[in-house]
């Protein structure tokens, strides 16, 4: 008798969505063509280097080289200006765009879906606070911002920027701990109190906790402007002597991209969190003493995870474009480092001559772009059955 | 609504002003000046400059007097165009920056609203799935590059409009084409997907069960719930149109606002920064206010006390 027993598997919600992704012919090839792309930029230039010793700053020796060569098969995508070769460039510049995408993407991950899962979960006057937070910044016209940090702290500018770091750190996690400790302690107590004069009196104490730790964290954060401390020097010195510039530009676009793009995932994440809270599984977590803590990250989090995902994949396509525009106005990656943007910013001066400069990165980058568009469908309509396709 | 109209319009000036301080805290915080070039001055001439401008001051007092200044509309004078206001320079580039921003967003509007609501009405059609891949094009394209290939098939190769430089309507035609490709395509998936939805509700099906013709069930029921999900895209696209404006400005060599902007910062011209960073705040948030207003006249749920 045991042995006619199958054992049936029942779909999850993962498995199931798998299977309808699948079905989505786009997003496979978006698939495909994103899994191409990972791995030409990250074997690709060494491939490159080692068939026809050309690299992304390689500039020929030779004088004659140093031009605009048209495509052929020792430059499959022929050179820019200066001899370099476009497609270890292109491969190069990969790996920088996918970069500050990836890394943008995962600072806005985590700071957003954080703080969304906070404010929706805690609700109330906590929520409306954070939230008209949000609101402000999203009044305010980002992008300018972007363009006078990253060109205030351009270049060696950014040691000073680096040298304010332990600050910074020290003042954001004196905030955090503060107002956690008395978010969670208001949390609580107040509740068993609420009538009393000694709920009262706790409410008043808590704002002085939570006043005396914001004003803390802004002292902190302003005393940086006035003194450097050891630490700040020191890791200035250390910045200054170990990275190169140029790199050092594309660490502040990662900074600069990442600071704008957390405040959409917090939304998402907040509308998410508010219709899964009333829901009976987090009652019976309450009910089991589980902390507030472990039912934001362990329950919620986890089921508000689909469009979250989602909105991932679709913010990588919008940082890329961001960082792209930046390089365009001379903002971004500069030379000889690349990204697509960049090389893509460098072909349209030449476009009316040398049609090629523009034409392979510019076709890579809207390739990827396009693929993680599709994804970024395929993936809401299999994670998401209410907005799926009928 | 009156009430909440006020609230909102009392907000935005230290809303305002919080962006400026933003501004001037990091032109302020970044080490070099405006008139710290290649060529180092001499100290004495560097000091009548300071005195100048009022930089031998404290930082607090700095700010105060620019804030005071601010206050009463007067942005002071730029430090690169010597002898003119900052609210002189804004007012004589502003026409240019908004007559594309406009009529960008204008026709990005009319395309997409058209295709989107085709699309969802001719669910899984041709023309559905033509137009939602032409989208994707749009999104996936930035507009530094689709504007030189517009102009070198256009203005160098049919000869149809000139290829850069103001003047006439002619030469108006590729920078907003330009400008709205981007905003036609997000507006044209957001109309789709938002009427695939209207459609399937249950005032609609109430509406035809009534016996309205599908013309009035149409235009008067399903597109204002449809129209909910663009309106919300406004608000970012009001943003984002000025990064758009700064491209297309400088691809297509149109003296607007966008690439004095650019140029300001880069000169670290500080009172003109400033100057451009509160208006265009100021105008994002009074559309911001504007679309949040026009929820309550689409959506009949939707209430403001």
């Amino acid at each position: 008798m045991t042995e006619n027993v199958e054992i049936i598997k029942g779909a999850s919600l993962w498995r199931d969505a798998w299977k309808r992704l699948l079905r989505n012919k786009l997003a496979v090839f978006g698939i495909i063509v994103l899994a191409f792309m990972v791995i030409a930029v990250t074997i690709g230039p060494a491939i490159i280097a080692w068939a026809t010793g050309y690299t992304y700053d390689l500039i020929p020796a030779d004088r004659e080289l140093v031009r605009s060569m048209p495509p052929s098969l020792k430059h499959l995508m022929g050179t820019d200006d200066a001899g370099r070769d476009i497609f270890a460039r292109v491969l190069q510049g990969g790996r920088i765009s996918l970069t500050v995408g990836i890394i943008s993407t995962f600072v806005s991950l985590i700071v957003g879906v954080s703080y969304g899962a906070i404010a929706g979960y805690l609700g109330g006057k906590i929520d409306n606070l954070m939230m008209r937070i949000v609101d402000m910044i999203y009044a305010i016209p980002y992008i300018l911002i972007v363009i006078v940090l990253l060109n205030a702290f351009s270049g060696k500018n950014t040691t000073t920027l680096v040298s304010w770091l332990p600050q910074i750190i020290v003042s954001l996690a004196i905030l955090i701990v503060g107002i956690l400790i008395s978010v969670l302690l208001f949390r609580a107590l107040f509740d068993k109190f609420v009538a009393t004069n000694f709920g009262v009196f706790l409410l008043k104490t808590l704002f002085i906790v939570f006043s005396i730790s914001v004003l803390a964290a802004l002292v902190f954060l302003a005393s940086s402007l006035v003194g450097n401390t050891n630490a700040g020097v020191w890791l200035a010195e250390q910045y200054s002597t170990n990275v190169d510039p140029g790199l050092s530009q594309i660490f502040l676009l990662f900074f600069a991209l990442g600071l704008v793009s957390w405040l959409t995932m917090a939304r998402v994440v907040r509308g998410q969190i508010l219709s899964l809270k009333n829901q009976e599984f987090v009652m019976a977590a309450k009910a089991t003493g589980v902390s507030t803590p472990s039912i934001i990250f362990r329950h919620l989090i986890p089921n508000a995870l689909g469009p979250v995902i989602v909105y991932a994949t679709l913010t990588v396509p919008s940082v890329m474009l961001t960082e792209a525009f930046l390089s365009y106005l001379g903002l971004g990656v500069q030379a000889p480092f690349a990204s697509w943007g960049s090389l893509a910013a460098d072909g349209v001066k030449n476009i009316a001559i040398f049609p090629w400069q523009l034409l392979f990165p510019g076709l890579t980058m809207a390739l990827t772009l396009f693929s993680l568009n599709f994804l970024g469908d395929g993936l809401r309509d299999a994670l998401d059955p209410q907005t799926r396709k009928f | 609504m009156l009430s909440f109209i006020i609230r909102r319009l009392l907000i935005i000036i230290p809303m305002a002003l919080l962006v400026v301080t933003l501004t001037w805290g990091l032109i302020r915080l970044a080490p070099g000046n405006f008139y710290s070039g290649e060529k180092k001055l001499p100290p004495a001439v560097e000091a009548n400059i300071r005195k100048k401008y009022g930089l031998d001051l404290p930082w607090y007092q700095q700010y105060g007097m620019m804030m005071s200044n601010i206050v009463r509309g007067d942005f002071g004078d730029s430090l690169k165009y010597q002898g003119q206001s900052v609210n002189e320079i804004i007012r004589r580039h502003l026409p240019f920056s908004a007559t594309i921003g406009i009529l960008g967003y204008l026709l990005a509007l009319a395309i997409g609203l058209t295709a989107g609501t085709i699309a969802a009405l001719k669910q899984n059609s041709s023309f559905d799935y033509a137009s939602m891949s032409l989208a994707m094009l749009g999104l996936s394209v930035p507009n530094f590059v689709l504007g030189p290939i517009l102009v070198l098939i256009f203005g160098f190769w049919l000869y149809w409009f000139p290829p850069a430089r103001w003047g006439g309507m002619s030469s108006l035609v590729l920078p907003v084409c330009t400008l709205a490709a981007i905003y036609a395509a997000y507006i044209a998936r957001l109309t789709r997907a938002g009427m695939l939805e209207v459609m399937r509700s249950d005032y609609i099906r109430t509406a035809r069960a009534k016996g309205l013709d599908e013309k009035t069930v149409l235009l008067r029921h399903a597109v204002r719930g449809g129209l909910i999900p663009v309106i919300s895209f406004t608000g970012p696209a009001l943003a984002a149109l000025l990064a758009g404006t700064v491209v297309v400005e400088k691809v297509f060599a149109i003296p607007g606002l966008g690439n004095i902007f650019i140029q300001s910062v880069l000169n670290r011209d500080e009172p003109l920064t400033l100057g451009i960073v509160a208006f265009l705040s100021i105008m994002i948030m009074v559309f911001n206010l504007i679309v949040d207003i026009s929820y309550g006249f689409l959506d009949p749920r939707i209430r403001y006390e």
